[in-house]
């Protein structure tokens, strides 16, 4: 228990499946923390209220809006972001038109990416209600469904 | 601002009652929207409860299933018994923020945060659900339709925290819950309502509609009574003695009230014999 | 072909503005006015921060006019003592901390003596409210053809209505921001924009440099759709005058609330429409009234207006046409370039109006529609002889078709009355959207583009238009290899930095692939010319001729250079609003489908069918994407997009509040492309960033016409007016 106020706090977490150590500020997001101390900048900020998704993170592999998140609560847990995903993975979304302006890309892939690997969860739940918290302004987001579509028969048949 | 680490439940309460201003921090989902601007927020001191495992898991008594203090919107989706038995959980949990604040916001959360707008209490709350609060003085427990008093008011004193949430398991032939958006996904409700009927009764619990969520008694009445109801018109007066809508940035309360009517009026109708 | 970017952007490894790596520089901050109107007498500076630690700027700093220069000098940089709308931008700040920075503006406070502000535009002004003029009026433009108040007279059947749109905010994703910094005695400028040699002629004045002084480098932009025209020349300016001031770099990025209270947004419309019709459903005569509000300063709105206005009487044939448009001062935040810049509020009202004319005949508003669309050789408003061949019908049909109107028009008829509160519609829309500038403009725009021969055989685009996601780099990548018979690997598009590469105009108002791609085919056959191969050579030998002029003159440039040149016949009278407004225009259908709840006077749109002419299309995928996301911008303006005021500030500047839709919001947008190819255009390509966006509107409303009965004529249709609309005679 840190009993030091105002005091950074030490923290341990798996980053990109590298364990890493960093102080951070009690007010700081993990967000921040990616962006402009570790220099994760794949992970976007679109709104501040987890509103538009374009923060998204896996933490212990689940989605979540890095802007949401204190920095101290990773502690000891697994954090993952876009820079950890394979390139190889993007063909179906660069063929479909999943990107445009590029600034929600990050975020929707992260969604896309943990609707593929778990595709259980399609039997309550469709594509398009598990992306709505990934606002984008440019695809109308057929791009983005046709994307997570083609990659879904793709790794289907493979 | 500081941040207090607990790592079991006894150091949370021990740390909040030495320091009860400590503001309980859980998933963070409200805490810290617009977080970079609200600087004012930096100055405050949080107790993280983030650490304390034991808060997390929920698990199915005999009659009662028991959420923990921090056990997620999404960790009830992923629970199939949660969806056979008690599926407004679960049509509630899914509707509330996307799954990227699902999987973060806790129900106890959604509780003493006590927007009016919550999408977690209606449900809670027309399945009779029990808040179990924890202190170093001790345990008491308040049925969530009793436990605010006004816009954020409630019956938690600064050294508690929600440490349980008991809903009773009970057979259901009624089980109905609306939440009107400004829009279909991700959105705050504007007009929402959770009705049931079990043994115990009717409930209706409304929200967005009053200060705090609340059941709405005389609309239960109604349909107890089975007062003849021709037209959702018939809904408003009793609506009316049960709740109080604003206008806001987001909706006003003549949408709010005469919605709430049409939505209770069209879902009860081939429900209620009374009801033509 | 793929989306060169497309990777890098899928990755996350794209470098936006706020992405770039950077050391001991300071996070700006904007204090803004809290008055709609009136004059500042005190700033306080309370003590919760250590002032000396700050850069502060105020008016009094700017070396050289106090303005954002583009039409006129009318809007200042920082106001100068007197403040015209809510979040006028006031002083700057700087710290190397951004905390401390934000914290900052928590203590400044702005003391402002208020005066009345003028906050609606459709009506006019009182003595004590005047600020602009004599009467508030920015701008005020007329069409006239043939004799309309005779032919109104003489028409057995008029019908009016009055239509109004509301503010609509961009909301791209990446939000405004700015990096300045000196390098030597060049101030260098590097962030989100669409038109980087807008940026440079808005700081010469302002900061009293030279083009060489001033250097302005566009990086990945997160989105535009038309915010990002004029409005970055306000914070590159604050960034750079933070900047001189401090010597040091300086970061300028809005949050989201200050992007979306302080920023432009889509100028509020009201049209009124008076039409003269025989019984056959002729149109006689058309009197229109646009009146927009244009804001505090005049930023483009003239050239709004005028956009408006030309469209406003919709792809149809009409003898008499009188068009009067006007636009209004408020204390309002300025009202800027939105995708569509203008057309959108015109056709709302156009092609509502038709199913509101095509209701009181009793007519199909098909019929209606096919009665009266232009043809070729008939002329449109400005009296612009349309003929371009392209078959506008059978765009029409094509729509239908692909909806199934027909069929579910009956269906709805028979399902409609079953159901105790489901309603669904069907509602169609034919509209037009002129390319490129209006007029004479882009003969102004003077543009031009080089494409550069290296000496290893690869070549470089060198231009000003940028990449903001519609596919510029893409698109010119392959005009160029196209051109040059190269491998796209071979050809790379320059970054536009305005010290490398010239002015090729602005990337706005649909004008890319159509006008700057034609640049990059003539400096392409320039640059094969100088290299002295033939033009339409096989690519290897064009690369072994550059490579052998190099040869042949070490250390000098080869560049392939192409200057705009009006297609023929062209001819626009700006006096008079007569003539060709456009080159080319694009032409195109939208189906509606739609289910309106009773219960919560919601409105789902169901399907979505969009059929245009673009010319040529150029690439796919792209121009899918284009249409589909214009499409959704248009039908959330529609329904969800509200800008809530209170005092003349935006109240709802959060995403949580401002709607705007997600993915299950929407349903499938299905798109089909007719090509009429425009022989003046890149490979016959037409303007297609805007088209889209401007009939969704309409279609969708009409769609709720046809569920419910009822006539909507103000958007957004939010459940509250829905309610209003259906208030009397509801079950």
């Amino acid at each position: 228990m840190s009993d030091g106020r105002d005091d950074p706090i030490r923290i341990s977490f798996t980053l990109n499946g590298e364990p890493t150590t960093v102080e951070v500020s009690p007010s700081e997001r993990l967000l921040d923390l990616l962006r402009y101390r570790l220099g994760l900048t794949g992970t976007k900020e679109g709104c501040a209220e987890g509103e538009c998704g374009a923060c998204t993170v896996y933490l212990d592999g689940l989605p979540v809006d890095s802007c949401l998140v204190p920095a101290y609560q990773v502690r000891g847990r697994l954090v993952e972001t876009i820079e950890s995903l394979d390139p190889e993975g993007m063909a179906h979304y660069h063929a479909r038109g999943t990107t445009q302006c590029g600034a929600c890309t990050p975020g929707v892939v992260m969604t896309a990416e943990w609707i593929l690997r778990h595709r259980d969860r399609l039997e309550t739940h469709t594509v398009r209600e598990l992306m709505a918290g990934n606002l984008c302004r440019c695809t109308g987001y057929d791009g983005i469904i046709e994307g997570i579509e083609g990659a879904l028969e793709d790794r289907e048949a493979g | 601002m500081s941040v207090l680490l607990p790592a079991s439940l006894a150091e949370a309460l021990e740390t909040l009652a030495a320091d009860p201003d400590l503001v309980p921090m859980a998933g963070g989902t409200d805490l810290l929207v617009h977080w970079p601007q609200h600087t004012e927020l930096h100055e405050r001191s949080y107790l993280d409860l983030s650490g304390v495992e034991e808060l997390r898991p929920h698990r199915w008594e005999t009659d009662e299933l028991v959420l923990g203090g921090l056990t997620t919107y999404w960790d009830i989706i992923e629970d199939q018994r949660a969806w056979n038995e008690l599926p407004l959980l679960i049509d509630a949990a899914r509707q509330v923020g996307s799954i990227q604040i699902q999987t973060r916001g806790s129900w106890a959360g959604n509780i003493v945060n006590a927007s009016p707008a919550a999408d977690g209490v209606p449900v809670l709350m027309a399945y009779d659900a029990v808040v179990v609060l924890e202190s170093t003085r001790g345990r008491s427990e308040v049925p969530l339709s009793g436990f605010y008093s006004g816009y954020k008011e409630m019956r938690r004193s600064p050294d508690e925290l929600v440490t349980e949430i008991r809903v009773p398991r009970r057979a259901y032939d009624v089980q109905i819950f609306e939440k009107v958006g400004q829009r279909r996904a991700q959105a705050i409700t504007k007009v929402g309502v959770a009705v049931t009927r079990s043994d115990a009764g009717w409930r209706v619990v409304a929200n967005s509609v009053a200060p705090f969520v609340c059941r709405c008694p005389a609309v239960e009445r109604i349909l107890e009574q089975g007062t003849e109801v021709r037209g959702s018109d018939d809904l408003l007066p009793a609506i009316r003695e049960d709740v109080t809508p604003i206008d806001d940035i987001r909706s006003t309360a003549e949408y709010r009230e005469k919605v709430l009517a049409r939505l209770l009026y069209h879902d009860l109708l081939d429900l209620c014999p009374s009801f033509g | 072909m793929l989306r060169r970017e497309g990777l890098s952007k899928l990755t996350g490894r794209e470098r936006y503005v706020d992405d770039l790596p950077l050391e001991d520089f300071l996070w700006g901050a904007t204090v803004r006015s809290p008055a709609a109107r009136g004059r500042i007498s005190d700033i306080i500076f309370g003590d919760g921060v250590d002032w000396s630690e700050f850069v502060i700027v105020d008016h009094t700093d700017i070396p050289g006019r106090n303005a954002v220069y583009l039409m006129e000098y009318d809007q200042p940089a920082l106001a100068p003592g007197y403040v015209r709308h809510v979040h006028e931008p006031v002083l700057l700040l700087a710290h190397p901390s951004r905390e401390m920075a934000r914290r900052a503006l928590r203590e400044v406070q702005v003391i402002v003596d208020v005066d009345p502000p003028a906050l609606d535009f459709r009506t006019l002004p009182g003595p004590d409210l005047i600020q602009y003029g004599e009467n508030n009026v920015l701008k005020r433009l007329s069409i006239q053809k043939g004799d309309v108040e005779r032919a109104l007279g003489e028409s057995p059947i008029v019908v009016e209505g009055v239509y109004e749109t509301g503010a609509q905010e961009h909301v791209y994703l990446e939000t405004q921001g700015m990096l300045a910094y000196l390098d030597g005695e060049v101030l260098v400028i590097k962030g989100s924009m669409q038109c980087p040699y807008y940026v440079v002629k808005a700081l010469k004045p302002a900061l009293n440099r030279s083009e060489e002084e001033i250097q302005v480098i566009q990086t990945p932009t997160g989105g535009g759709f038309g915010g990002k025209e004029e409005f970055p020349s306000m914070v590159a300016l604050h960034a750079g005058l933070l900047a001189l001031k401090s010597r040091m770099p300086v970061k300028l990025i809005y949050d989201r609330t200050e992007d979306m209270v302080a920023t432009t947004k889509r100028h509020p419309s009201q049209v009124r429409h008076r039409t003269g019709v025989d019984e056959n459903g002729r149109l006689i005569a058309q009197e229109i009234e646009v009146v927009m509000d244009g804001g505090a300063y005049l930023t483009l709105t003239p050239v709004v207006l005028s956009r408006a206005i030309i469209h406003a009487a919709g792809l149809y044939h009409c003898d008499n046409v009188s068009i009067l448009g006007r636009a209004m001062f408020t204390n309002s935040v300025p009202y800027g370039a939105f995708r569509g810049f203008g057309n959108p509020q015109a056709h709302f009202a156009v092609e509502r109006h038709m199913d509101v004319i095509a209701d009181r005949l009793r007519m199909d508003p098909v019929e209606l529609r096919r009665i009266n669309m232009i043809r070729d050789g008939q002329t449109t408003a400005t009296g612009q002889v349309i003929s371009d061949g392209v078959d506008r019908l059978q765009i029409v049909d094509r729509a239908l078709a692909l909806s199934d109107y027909e069929r579910r028009r009956r269906e709805h008829w028979v399902r409609n009355p079953e159901h105790r509160y489901l309603r669904r519609g069907i509602g169609m829309a034919a509209f037009y959207h002129g390319a490129g500038f209006t007029g004479s403009g882009e003969v102004m725009l003077d543009s031009r583009l080089h494409v550069e021969g290296n000496p290893d055989g690869k070549v470089q685009v060198l231009c000003a238009s940028t990449e903001m996601g519609q596919g510029q780099v893409t698109i010119f990548t392959q005009l160029a290899s196209d051109r040059l018979g190269y491998d796209p690997a071979e050809i790379s598009i320059a970054e536009p930095d305005t010290h490398r590469v010239p002015d090729s105009g602005p990337t706005v108002g649909s004008r890319t692939a159509m006008v700057v791609g034609r640049l990059v085919e003539r400096a392409c056959d320039d640059l094969c010319r100088k290299a002295g191969v033939e033009i339409g050579a096989p690519g290897a030998l064009v690369k072994e001729a550059i490579i052998a002029w190099h040869s042949a003159h070490p250390g000098e440039r080869l560049l392939g250079k192409a200057r705009y040149e009006p297609p023929p016949g062209i001819e626009w009278d700006e006096e008079n609003y007569v003539g060709d407004a456009y080159g080319a225009f694009g032409w195109a259908a939208h189906v509606a489908e739609v289910e309106v709840d009773l219960r919560t006077y919601d409105v789902r749109v169901l399907d979505f069918v969009s059929v245009q002419d673009v010319g040529t299309v150029l690439n796919e995928t792209l121009a899918r994407g284009q249409v589909q996301g214009g499409v959704a911008q248009g039908i959330s303006w529609a329904l969800l997009e509200e800008c809530v005021w209170k005092d003349g500030a935006m109240e709802n500047g959060q995403l949580t509040n401002y709607i705007i839709p997600t993915s299950g919001d929407l349903p499938p947008i299905r798109v089909e492309f007719v090509e009429f190819p425009y022989e003046h255009g890149a490979q016959g390509a037409k303007g297609i960033g805007e088209l889209p966006l401007v009939g969704a509107a309409p279609a969708v409303l009409n769609a709720v016409a046809a569920a419910t009965g009822r006539q909507p004529t103000e958007i957004p249709l939010t459940p509250e007016r829905l309610m209003a609309l259906l208030a009397n005679g509801d079950r």
